[in-house]
């Protein structure tokens, strides 16, 4: 259906200093979740009965699922609406969401204390339909295999007809058949799968800020709003793109290529529009409820006027100036500004806002929980980068030293 | 072909999400609050024995420590909350004006008429009876602690350090007692008459009673009763309950926004299907004049031969 005669393997030497850095991250986050499976979520977090949810939940899977929103995005902007200019970065963006919803999943594993149940919510005797939570986890049950799905086709593009399998030879050459099927009949019934994927992103994506809508009691009310839904759907939305952004500089850099210039600037000039609804929607919905009055000086006050103004107002403004768009370097800056405050919007609404009755001490991470959460971080740098350097993801650029 | 596809994904993808259709059906009144088992605990009457939580753990088979160490009242020092080793606990208040020494008050899972746990669980593993308790199935729970989370009293509790098969940890009413006719631990214990079950409703008309043939004894308050949506638990005092820890929270119930919202986006699954079926049209109507051709999925089989 589309051209992707463009995007190749880059054919890259895998380890760098900063790969085996990021090696030892991820292996140690490995050993932490290792020690937090022999021993439990006691020893290695610091969660208690007033704070039950860590950053574990606020980063790595609130956060992550935000982060990973660049793939529904650009599937409605290349393939939904057909701005097929942009096609060299739909690949790279659904290979960050099939990704980063993969290490969702493995991060909440390690703080589900019955990891070992996380299917009963596809047990019908089991549906709870009033929980906003089990809405999130059929959707992205249901969307992770879509990504794989769509993933697919990358791979038989690839490897179609020329498997080779190190000690089971046999299955080469059906494996191989069947790669070459899928690569010429996939592309028909695809869109089924592309449409599919923003459906259930917007369902999720908003979920997420649904749920904890119930929890109106505990929280501070510069964040608890019966619009959450609404919001955590539009910031995902805005970040969708800055995070495509981010990534492919970040590649570009990492992989010594010129940076996609023509295609981000004008990639970019949809940010500022989305980022604004976003933006619009937050001071709307503040400004009805009549909450401005809680930025008074108090802690959570200025965690909310940090989020709004460096995740949200500057790199706004910035964005809307094409200078700044033209600027691998400023272009980067912004987008990645806008990144961290939708991060850090996760964590206030998920942390920050979350006021307990009885415990005093306010929570703060343990020093392995932040290990586990960098470290996935860099498992899942590792597996992109295992993944673009063997798999026709990223547009090769002849121009490129 | 092509619309021939687009007609055949239609059906397809309609009965997969009819899977969940679950999410659609309509909000259900869970209970009818007149209906329900509860207990009027009176904090002018509590003693601070403390035999309430002997008698508690005593029920539920946890560690129970003898009966005679629940005299020690130096645990008074520090407020207390109901956790995963006790699911109820006594904390004295001092030198409160209305007694002329102390203030005890048992604290434990309020069995909310509109338990927001109950409308957190991802797995239906706590469930609100028809007749008042809020009972917990571990077996169901895949451990998210969204019950927590969403809880307004912070009444569940987690064994963090159970690695393996770590339960959420509250009060359920005695509710294996209530099955064979008898009465929470707790109540059966107590020396004196600070807890009584009985019907919900009998017992809002008992604290009333209380409340009026005493005047100048309790202040005009019976908590639970109007609290997001009513608890079967209920207390009367003689001090305002925001001074004892209790939170001040307003009438309606933390359920129904939440629910609604998740019911209006979901209704029958008819808004996603819809929306899948919009951007169906928009992917076909968008599409450029070059690629509109019915030949373009062969082209692109050409181009990878």
């Amino acid at each position: 259906m589309i051209d992707h005669a463009m995007a190749a393997p880059l054919k890259h030497k895998y380890f760098t200093p900063g790969v085996w850095f990021l090696t030892a991250l991820f292996g140690s986050a490995l050993l932490i979740a290792l020690v937090r499976f022999i021993f439990g979520l006691g020893l290695v977090t610091n969660l208690n009965n007033g704070y039950p949810w860590g950053i574990w939940i606020a980063i790595d899977v609130a956060s992550g699922v935000a982060l990973a929103a660049g793939g529904f995005t650009s599937a409605f902007l290349i393939h939904i609406i057909h701005k097929e200019k942009f096609e060299a970065l739909s690949r790279p963006a659904l290979l960050t969401a099939m990704l980063g919803y993969t290490f969702v999943v493995i991060g909440l594993l390690v703080d589900l204390g019955r990891y070992y149940n996380v299917w009963h919510p596809l047990l019908p005797v089991m549906w709870q339909g009033n929980s906003a939570l089990f809405e999130v986890g059929m959707c992205v049950m249901t969307y992770i295999t879509v990504l794989y799905i769509e993933f697919i086709p990358i791979v038989a593009e690839e490897y179609r007809n020329r498997v080779n399998l190190p000690i089971l030879k046999f299955l080469n050459r059906p494996m191989g058949r069947l790669l070459a099927f899928l690569d010429s009949k996939m592309g028909k019934f695809m869109f089924i799968f592309v449409i599919l994927g923003v459906v259930l992103s917007f369902m999720h994506q908003s979920s997420l800020g649904a749920l904890m809508v119930l929890v109106k009691t505990k929280m501070h009310p510069l964040w608890w709003s019966p619009v959450l839904a609404l919001e955590f759907l539009l910031s995902a939305i805005a970040v969708g793109f800055p995070m495509i952004i981010v990534e492919s500089l970040a590649a570009s850099r990492s992989f010594k290529m010129k940076p996609e210039m023509s295609i981000l600037t004008p990639f970019a000039r949809y940010v500022p529009i989305l980022l604004g609804l976003y933006l619009a929607t937050r001071f709307a919905d503040l400004t009805i409820r009549e909450v401005w009055h809680y930025v008074d000086g108090s802690l959570e006050s200025r965690f909310f006027v940090a989020e709004i103004f460096f995740g949200g107002l500057l790199p706004f403004f910035m964005l809307l100036s094409e200078k700044i768009r033209r600027s691998p370097k400023w272009l980067f800056i912004a987008a990645l500004l806008v990144v961290l405050g939708v991060v850090f919007n996760r964590i206030n609404v998920y942390l920050v806002a979350f006021k307990p009755l009885y415990v005093s001490a306010r929570y703060f991470p343990t020093i392995w929980e932040i290990l586990v959460t960098l470290g996935f971080v860099a498992g899942l740098i590792l597996v992109y980068r295992f993944i673009v350097i063997h798999l026709p993801v990223i547009h090769a650029r002849r121009d490129a030293s | 072909m092509q619309r021939r596809d687009f007609f055949k994904f239609m059906g397809a993808s309609g009965a997969l999400l009819s899977g969940a259709s679950v999410l659609g059906a309509e909000h259900q009144s869970k209970i009818d609050p007149d209906n329900v088992v509860g207990v009027l605990t009176d904090f002018t009457e509590c003693i601070g024995c403390r035999e309430c939580e002997w008698a508690c753990k005593n029920a539920h088979e946890m560690a129970t420590p003898p009966l005679e160490s629940y005299k020690d009242k130096s645990v008074f020092a520090n407020y207390r909350r109901p956790d995963e080793t006790g699911f109820t606990v006594v904390n004295r208040f001092h030198e409160k004006g209305c007694t002329q020494t102390d203030l005890d008050v048992k604290v434990q899972c309020m069995h909310c008429n509109d338990p927001a746990c109950v409308s957190a669980c991802i797995v239906a593993a706590l469930e609100k009876q028809d007749f008042g308790p809020v009972t917990y199935d571990a077996w169901k729970c895949i451990g998210c602690r969204y019950c927590m989370v969403a809880c307004p009293f912070e009444i569940p509790a987690y064994e963090y350090n159970n690695a393996l098969t770590p339960i959420v940890q509250k009060c359920d009413m005695c509710i294996s007692r209530l099955d064979v006719g008898k009465i929470p631990a707790c109540v059966e214990i107590c020396p004196r008459n600070a807890l009584t079950f009985g019907k919900r409703s009998d017992l809002i008309k008992v604290a009333r009673e209380k409340i009026a043939d005493n005047p100048g004894k309790y202040v005009n308050h019976i908590y639970g009763e109007t609290e997001l949506g009513g608890t079967s638990w209920l207390f009367i005092s003689c001090e305002p309950f925001d001074t004892l820890n209790f939170p001040k929270l307003e009438q309606a119930s933390v359920v129904t926004l939440p629910e609604s919202i998740q019911h209006g986006i979901f209704k029958y699954f008819i808004p996603p299907a819809m929306f899948y079926g919009l951007l169906g049209m928009i992917m076909k109507l968008t599409k450029p004049d070059s690629e509109t051709a019915d030949n373009t999925n062969s082209s692109s089989e050409v181009h990878h031969d």
